[in-house]
């Protein structure tokens, strides 16, 4: 996807600690106003990417351009950035008032200006109530708020997010991403978000880039990376519960393993003329049928029920298909037992084919 | 039934009673009591021969109280008392001392805060090293470089004297003359502010690692820099280690002797090193109420920053403690 006047471009990005490559030739062009997550699980370099874009660490080689300058040497006061922190790191010894206005102070805003900018963004994040008061005594809620705000008084053309709600508790973290999800509609800002939360990841994105040794698997919105993942490694990533994968052969446009035939009808090939050799194919545990709308189904089985786990919101129910456990996700109502036969349905439309050799998608 | 609740709340209630005199109770305290008389009896035998006079100590009585009490020897400890060809007391060393003391801390406290918070926020290719080479500083004996900065002071001295009178000569000027470093009390807070970098510098640095370091990077992205940073972001909350440095430097070089007797001249020696003239004297007789009295007045500086920040220390000790 070719971005023009991209609010952020990362341009070849190489970034080594010693002999560790950390990020290796990245290349990103983030959309004016678009919601960009970094997803990935730690150690794969979604932070620091964060950090060299926020001009925290330095890269080792290439560019980072914010609207149109090249920043890759620039102060981070100088980038029209502003951060979120996962631990807050609101100043103690200030009050919120304090903590809103130091950048403010730093950069030389009149006084006038510094009560104006403050004021709104108190206004837009609720905490009017709480500007003299010292960190210590918010909740932890209040404190990512805070955080938010001192980021938006300094008026800046991207947000960067560094895992801002893991430190919170799940209910918290629930209303504090539908919160921000609402900022940015109505802020319309460039934010990068990183964050190792699936979930986070989905309903906050326009489009998510998953990251893994210091290299992005997969640059997509939400709806293509589930379900059209690019590589087995996004496959195997996104989704919870996660795909079930099989390894077999593709003969002539049929997925083929030990007692399981599998024809690819309907299946969107890359290259419409997939070549025969082993393959991996993966299900989602959601995209298994059952109940009435089997007997609608392409491809149809009977599998013993070996274990099920009840959630409540839905059922997880595990079988043996083809010699091995696979996981099937029926609705929380479902009332079905262990040992019991279940009858199965697949629309291979829905399945997602990778190369075995190179675990990309077919 | 209701008899029996009644019958039953009647009975002994809370917590089984403990024994005052147990057997734990009697060792702790028996072992806290035979070590606080093992340092408390000879502070007692000084304080009471201090305010005894000459005649009632060769009685020999150690452990009596003064029959009279007499606060002469403190007088004369502090202002009559002769070393060498001063005969003006320790009064003459406790103001050398405070002399030192104060530029001292002061110089070493404030260098090595900051040295402190480069080495942990502020990291540069080759500063690992640095640190280590800083911490070695700490563990070589002081012996062996006791003679090398005699030199270098005298040398040093020589250079700015150089350089003071050199240029002002050449314009026809005079210059200020001959300045000396070495046996000055300049030199030995020189010498007192190197020597305490390397455990200062260990103490702060640990202590600002331990401040988060999104906390900074917030700050660097509010556009403070290195002195903005420091001086509104961490010296705020860095409280606790100044206490702990400034009580390890003021007792530390009150209670020097070595440097102060090798680097300083008579008129300019530091308490304790007239206090070891006063009572190593060998001239007349030995005036033990008055070298007594001459100990006490040495030692009231540090134990009086002791018991003022007792609390302090312990809390400002444990947030330094050494980490990562």
């Amino acid at each position: 996807m070719n971005i023009e006047n991209p609010s952020v471009a990362i341009k070849s990005l190489d970034l080594n600690f010693g002999a560790v490559k950390v990020l290796q030739d990245l290349n990103l062009d983030i959309a004016e106003g678009e919601f960009l997550v970094l997803l990935g699980s730690s150690g794969c370099g979604k932070s620091t990417l964060l950090n060299c874009i926020a001009g925290l660490l330095e890269p080792t080689d290439g560019q980072i351009w914010i609207k149109g300058n090249n920043v890759t040497w620039a102060e981070p006061s100088e980038r029209g950035i502003g951060m979120v922190f996962q631990s807050y790191a609101l100043y103690p010894q200030m009050t919120v008032k304090g903590n809103l206005s130091f950048g403010l102070k730093n950069a030389r805003v009149p006084k006038v200006e510094i009560e104006k900018r403050v004021a709104r963004a108190a206004e837009i994040l609720q905490i009017e109530p709480l500007l003299d008061r010292k960190p210590g005594a918010l909740s932890g809620g209040q404190r990512q708020r805070v955080a938010i705000g001192r980021a938006l008084v300094r008026d800046v053309d991207v947000f960067l997010f560094d895992e801002p709600l893991s430190n919170l508790d799940a209910k918290l973290r629930a209303d504090l991403r539908v919160e921000l999800k609402r900022l940015h509609n109505q802020l319309q800002n460039t934010m990068i978000y990183v964050t190792h939360d699936q979930v986070e990841a989905m309903t906050l994105a326009d489009r998510i880039a998953i990251m893994k040794g210091g290299k992005i698997m997969q640059l997509g919105t939400p709806d293509e990376i589930y379900n059209q993942p690019q590589n087995l490694y996004v496959a195997d990533f996104i989704g919870s519960p996660s795909m079930n994968f099989f390894e077999g052969r593709l003969d002539a446009g049929t997925f083929k393993t030990d007692g399981l035939d599998l024809p690819m009808v309907g299946y969107a090939f890359a290259q419409p003329k997939a070549a025969d050799g082993n393959v991996t194919i993966g299900i989602r545990p959601e995209h298994i049928i059952t109940g009435e709308l089997v007997a609608s189904a392409p491809v149809q089985a009977n599998v013993t029920i070996d274990l099920v786990e009840p959630m409540g919101s839905d059922t997880l129910v595990y079988a043996q298909i083809a010699g091995k456990t696979c996981r099937i996700r029926m609705d929380g109502q479902a009332r079905v037992k262990q040992g019991e036969n279940l009858a199965i349905g697949f629309d291979p439309a829905r399945a997602s084919l990778f190369d075995t050799a190179s675990e990309a998608r077919l | 039934m209701a008899d029996t609740t009644m019958h039953a709340l009647s009975g002994p209630t809370g917590p089984k009673p403990k024994k005052r005199l147990s057997r734990g109770n009697i060792i702790v305290y028996g072992t806290l009591l035979m070590f606080s008389m093992y340092y408390l009896l000879p502070l007692y035998v000084m304080i009471v021969t201090s305010l005894k006079g000459m005649p009632e100590i060769r009685l020999g009585n150690v452990f009596s109280p003064p029959l009279e009490v007499t606060y002469e020897p403190w007088v004369k400890a502090w202002s009559e008392a002769c070393t060498g060809i001063n005969c003006d007391g320790l009064s003459r060393g406790f103001w050398n001392s405070v002399q030192i003391l104060v530029p001292s801390v002061i110089l070493s406290i404030a260098i090595a805060s900051v040295n402190g918070y480069a080495l942990s926020h502020w990291k540069f290719k080759g500063s690992e090293t640095f640190f280590t080479i800083l911490i070695i500083g700490a563990f070589i004996p002081y012996q062996t470089m006791l003679y090398p900065i005699v030199i270098m002071l005298r040398e040093g001295g020589d250079f700015l004297t150089w350089i003071l009178n050199e240029p002002l000569e050449w314009v026809g000027l005079e210059g200020p003359g001959r300045v000396r470093i070495m046996g000055s009390l300049t030199g030995l807070v020189l010498v007192h502010t190197v020597f305490g970098m390397p455990i200062l510098t260990l103490l702060f640095r640990n202590y600002f690692t331990s401040i988060p370091e999104e906390l900074f990077k917030a700050a660097r992205i509010d556009g403070a820099g290195f002195w903005r940073i420091f001086f509104q972001i961490m010296l705020p909350m860095a409280l606790p280690i100044f206490v702990v440095a400034i009580i390890l430097q003021v007792t530390g070089i009150w209670n020097d002797f070595l440097f102060g007797v090798i680097y300083t001249k008579p008129e300019t020696y530091p308490m304790t090193v007239q206090l070891n003239n006063i009572v190593n004297s060998v001239q007349g007789i030995k005036e033990y109420n008055v070298n007594m009295a001459a100990t006490l007045l040495t030692g009231l500086v540090p134990l009086i920053i002791y018991f003022a920040s007792g609390k302090l220390f312990v809390r400002g000790i444990a947030a330094g403690a050494v980490k990562g």
